[in-house]
């Protein structure tokens, strides 16, 4: 049984998170050994992926040098850019297998661990099926350790239960723009985002998320381009917005229909657009008519006014991008969120054309790669469906098995979990996600994960969620294995492999290789390098949506990064798609989409009367795992703290920097207020980076999206009271620190 | 080396940046008794001199924009001297080269006139007057922005209305 052996103290005292502030050697070293070489790759963190130039001396990353010809972050870099080079050389790196004992974890040989493994996950499926083994996947492994894990658990495993933590980020984005679209990018590249008239932002903390896409916003705004956010928070980018719309949590749909509903009033549709490109106007056009203003309003916290001037600024431009991001998607009408925005790019043409379309922010590193090629639950590669019998035809042929031996789509991420907590999965190989941090309800996943028959986890850190774990095989870093990765922009890029990983660690590739193996599928998984898998890859996405074969490491390097659809050797990529009015669908024309209206999965109440939205600062990266260990990092932001309006803290007598419990119908989380005008006063805002008694996913729910599967992270129902500071709970507290707190954006 | 934070968090999101503003008459430097802090004929103000500085803090009292550090360790104050080892190589700043708004920027004037902000590089500080190498990007024209999310949001008239009937 998976439960923590040993008290998560003393797995903290030997695992961390522990602080890195100083490269090997400190600081002065640098000027007597200088650097041996610097090597062009990318950020490990966000879906930016800015390119940066790793300083490398025998064998460990010291520093770093921005990377100022890669076009499109010229050498910028966010704070976890800056100090990304700490994760390295970091004194709790796991260097060896660690195998689960009385007193914790020892090390182990790779033998001992990998036979373990397979012996396991033999003797579960022997007794309860291929299916009662999963596969977690995560949105930060390379595309062809993605596409990896995708035929290692249809091929190696047989199982239908392989989904990843890009479930937590781009599935409702991705969902609507293949309804809408047939392919599921961002249409544009960023460059084009200086060029709009009118950028609408909403749900996209861009500031604190996406830093470097606030310089393209703010060149944007240089060139007379208008900006109008859309969140119940003044996020960073709001300081400089045309116009603030600060809706309720949750009523995004309501917003962008009455915005619809305003351009149809008026007339400000594009006809020839709509007839010549598009299907399904008439019915949207009639589902927008009852959005009036009154309604829009009055659901939404925003004034008519307010509504009335966006829907005109956009129906009137020329050029409108329209930028989403998790704001408007972890809902549990995530889709409808995303489509009646594409609705509204559609109705005013505003696609395929310079400088105008709906533009999702990808947020994970490889969230765009990394869910391209078959590590969602649903999906082949090439953005091919499982479901499709051509599909599975042809990837059945590139992999040398009969279409039958694939399984059908399973289970996705929370669904991977719940199964396991009534039984049905009993074992779980997971690698590159921290779910007991990440998914919602955290106390039910800590039970879940308790129940496992057999739990390993491959990573390079001991994460939360790897306390559980009977085995835990060492992987590498970002910078220790080649790879392409994907930004949100639709760019490949090329990830270099800068160093091998310290110890007796592996790279990823090597282990999910060798598993396979050992599992007696060693004929499907030959490769050597991260070359042979692009090189099978390829083929693999060949004359799919996403296709890649015209991608090498050669021609991304020369071109410093090339956008895919990329059929053939000699194709230039696809920088803007839709250039040519046709679209991915299989009529080749753009679908509008009727969205309807329904109310969050745990709607507020009398008990609970507030609404609690969670989200990230700009200092932390997803669950931590990797940034919560970095020094300067959590100086910034050390603990989460609970933002509330001074009008909602004088109601409970609180002050900034008070204990306050915010309660939910899951669990409590008592930490800090910080009181700030920058928020709606019926709403507490709370990151979510932290495990443990910090962990804000303690409070939240597992509403899914139907169609997505995305948690409706952003939406639900709280109360709060004023509280004493609890005592010092020495199992998940953080490391000690001599900084003083510092507010964060 | 760089002074960061919220203007008044409570607020407003506003924030700043400030690298030393490299004055051209720098108080830093008029203050100090061990005449340890040099400004180069580039016109930048370095940290103070090793050999020479006492550490008695002066030079961090003085300065108008809390620039200077007492860095303890070393007994020596330091202070953004615009990466000297890189702008005398030819390269950016690190600040200026890695901002991912680039609120923080090393170019010519010609290549931020198009910005809606304007340069201004003079600054009053009670009866002092400094101009300094630096320049702040100020609002073009001035106007009264609300801070407040309630400010701009549609229940507060609605529930006023509904208080007065």
């Amino acid at each position: 049984m998976a439960k923590v052996p040993v008290s998560v103290e003393t797995l903290r005292e030997q695992f961390g998170p522990h602080l890195n502030y100083a490269p090997p050697g400190g600081w002065k070293d640098e000027s007597i050994h200088p650097a041996e070489k610097l090597v062009k790759t990318h950020c490990c963190f966000c879906g930016q992926q800015c390119g940066i130039q790793l300083k490398v001396r025998e064998n460990r990353v010291i520093g770093f040098e921005p990377w100022e010809e890669f076009p499109f972050n010229h050498g910028m870099l966010c704070p976890k850019g800056v100090k990304r080079y700490l994760q390295g050389n970091h004194p709790d790196r796991l260097l060896s297998p660690l195998m689960r004992s009385e007193r914790g974890f020892r090390p182990a040989t790779w033998d001992e661990a990998l036979d373990f493994t397979v012996g396991r996950i033999r003797e579960i499926q022997q007794k309860h099926g291929k299916d009662a083994i999963a596969i977690y996947g995560g949105a930060s492994l390379s595309t062809e350790k993605s596409y990896l894990m995708g035929k290692f658990a249809r091929v190696a495993l047989g199982t239908r239960h392989i989904d990843y933590n890009g479930r937590l980020c781009m599935v409702s984005a991705g969902t609507a723009y293949k309804l809408a679209f047939g392919i599921d990018r961002s249409p544009i590249p960023w460059s084009e985002i200086p060029k709009a008239e009118v950028l609408f932002v909403i749900g996209a903390n861009i500031g604190d998320c996406a830093p470097i896409t606030t310089d393209y916003v703010w060149r944007c705004r240089d060139n007379g381009g208008r900006l109008i956010v859309a969140d119940p928070r003044m996020t960073p980018i709001t300081r400089n917005a045309d116009l603030y719309l600060p809706l309720r949590p949750g009523t995004d749909l309501a917003l962008l229909m009455g915005v619809l509903h305003v351009i149809l009033r008026d007339g400000l549709e594009d006809r020839e657009f709509i007839s010549k490109y598009t299907t399904g106007f008439e019915t949207v056009a009639e589902s927008a008519r009852q959005w009036d203003l009154g309604k829009a309003a009055e659901m939404t916290g925003v004034p008519p006014e307010a509504i009335e001037k966006a829907a005109r600024w956009i129906g009137k431009s020329k050029r409108v991008i329209l930028m989403h991001a998790r704001g408007l998607e972890h809902q549990s009408k995530g889709v409808e969120n995303c489509l009646a925005l594409v609705n509204i790019a559609l109705a005013t043409g505003n696609i395929g054309r310079e400088g105008a379309g709906p533009t999702m922010i990808t947020g994970q590193g490889n969230g765009q790669g990394g869910r391209e090629h078959g590590q969602k639950c649903d999906q082949l590669p090439g953005q091919r469906s499982l479901t499709d019998p051509a599909a599975r035809e042809y990837i059945a042929g590139v992999w040398g098995i009969q279409p039958e031996e694939l399984p059908q789509p399973g289970y996705t991420a929370e669904e991977i979990m719940e199964a396991i907590h009534r039984g049905e999965i009993k074992g779980l190989l997971s690698t590159c996600f921290n779910p007991l941090v990440s998914l919602p309800d955290a106390n039910f996943t800590r039970e879940a994960l308790s129940k496992l028959e057999f739990f390993g986890v491959i990573d390079f850190f001991l994460s939360e969620t790897a306390h559980h774990a009977d085995v835990v095989l060492a992987g590498s870093l970002h910078e220790e294995e080649d790879g392409l990765g994907c930004s949100a922009e639709g760019r490949v890029i090329h990830w270099q492999k800068s160093i091998d990983p310290p110890g007796d660690a592996r790279r990823d590739s090597d282990i999910i290789i060798d598993l396979a193996h050992r599992l007696g599928r060693g004929q499907y998984f030959p490769f050597k390098n991260p070359a042979d898998i692009l090189e099978e890859l390829r083929i693999a996405s060949r004359g799919g949506v996403a296709d890649y074969y015209g991608i090498t490491y050669e021609r991304v390097d020369k071109q410093m990064g090339i956008f895919w659809p990329c059929p053939s050797l000699d194709h230039p990529g696809t920088p803007r798609l839709f250039v040519d009015g046709k679209f991915y669908t299989h009529d080749g024309k753009a679908h509008f989409n009727v969205t309807e209206w329904r109310p969050s999965g745990d709607p507020i109440s009398d008990d609970y009367p507030l609404f609690l939205t969670t989200g990230r600062v700009v200092s932390q990266y997803l669950s931590g795992t990797q940034t919560r260990r970095i020094g300067a990092l959590v100086d910034q932001y050390p603990e989460p703290r609970a933002e509330i309006h001074p009008r909602l803290a004088e109601r409970h007598g609180i002050k900034d920097g008070d204990w306050v419990t915010v309660t939910t119908r899951r669990d409590d989380l008592t930490i800090q207020a910080m009181v700030v005008k920058t928020i709606r006063p019926d709403t507490v805002f709370i990151p979510y980076h932290w495990a443990g008694t910090r962990s804000a996913n303690r409070l939240t729910h597992r509403t899914l999206d139907p169609r997505s599967k995305i948690p409706e992270f952003k939406v639900s129902a709280c109360r709060i009271a004023k509280a004493n500071a609890p005592d010092p709970s020495p199992d998940d507290r953080g490391p000690h620190l001599n900084h003083a707190l510092r507010g964060g954006a | 080396m760089i002074n960061f934070d919220f203007i008044e968090r409570r607020e407003s999101i506003t924030s700043a940046a400030y690298v030393c503003w490299h004055c051209d008459e720098p108080t830093c430097a008029q203050v100090c008794p061990a005449d340890a802090i040099k400004k180069g004929e580039d016109g930048i103000v370095h940290s103070s001199l090793k050999p020479r500085c006492i550490a008695c803090n002066n030079c961090v009292l003085a300065c108008p924009f809390g620039i200077p550090k007492m860095m303890e360790p070393e007994q020596q104050m330091m202070k953004c001297d615009m990466c000297y080892d890189r702008t005398s190589v030819g390269k950016r700043p690190m600040c200026a080269t890695v901002c991912p708004s680039q609120a923080l920027a090393y170019v010519r004037p010609e290549q931020i006139a198009h910005r809606r902000e304007k340069p201004t590089n003079t600054f009053y500080f009670g009866k002092q007057k400094i101009t300094t190498k630096v320049y702040m990007m100020a609002p073009a024209e001035r106007e009264a922005v609300a801070l407040d999310v309630v400010d701009y949001m549609w229940e507060e008239e609605h529930e006023l209305a509904a208080t007065r009937e």
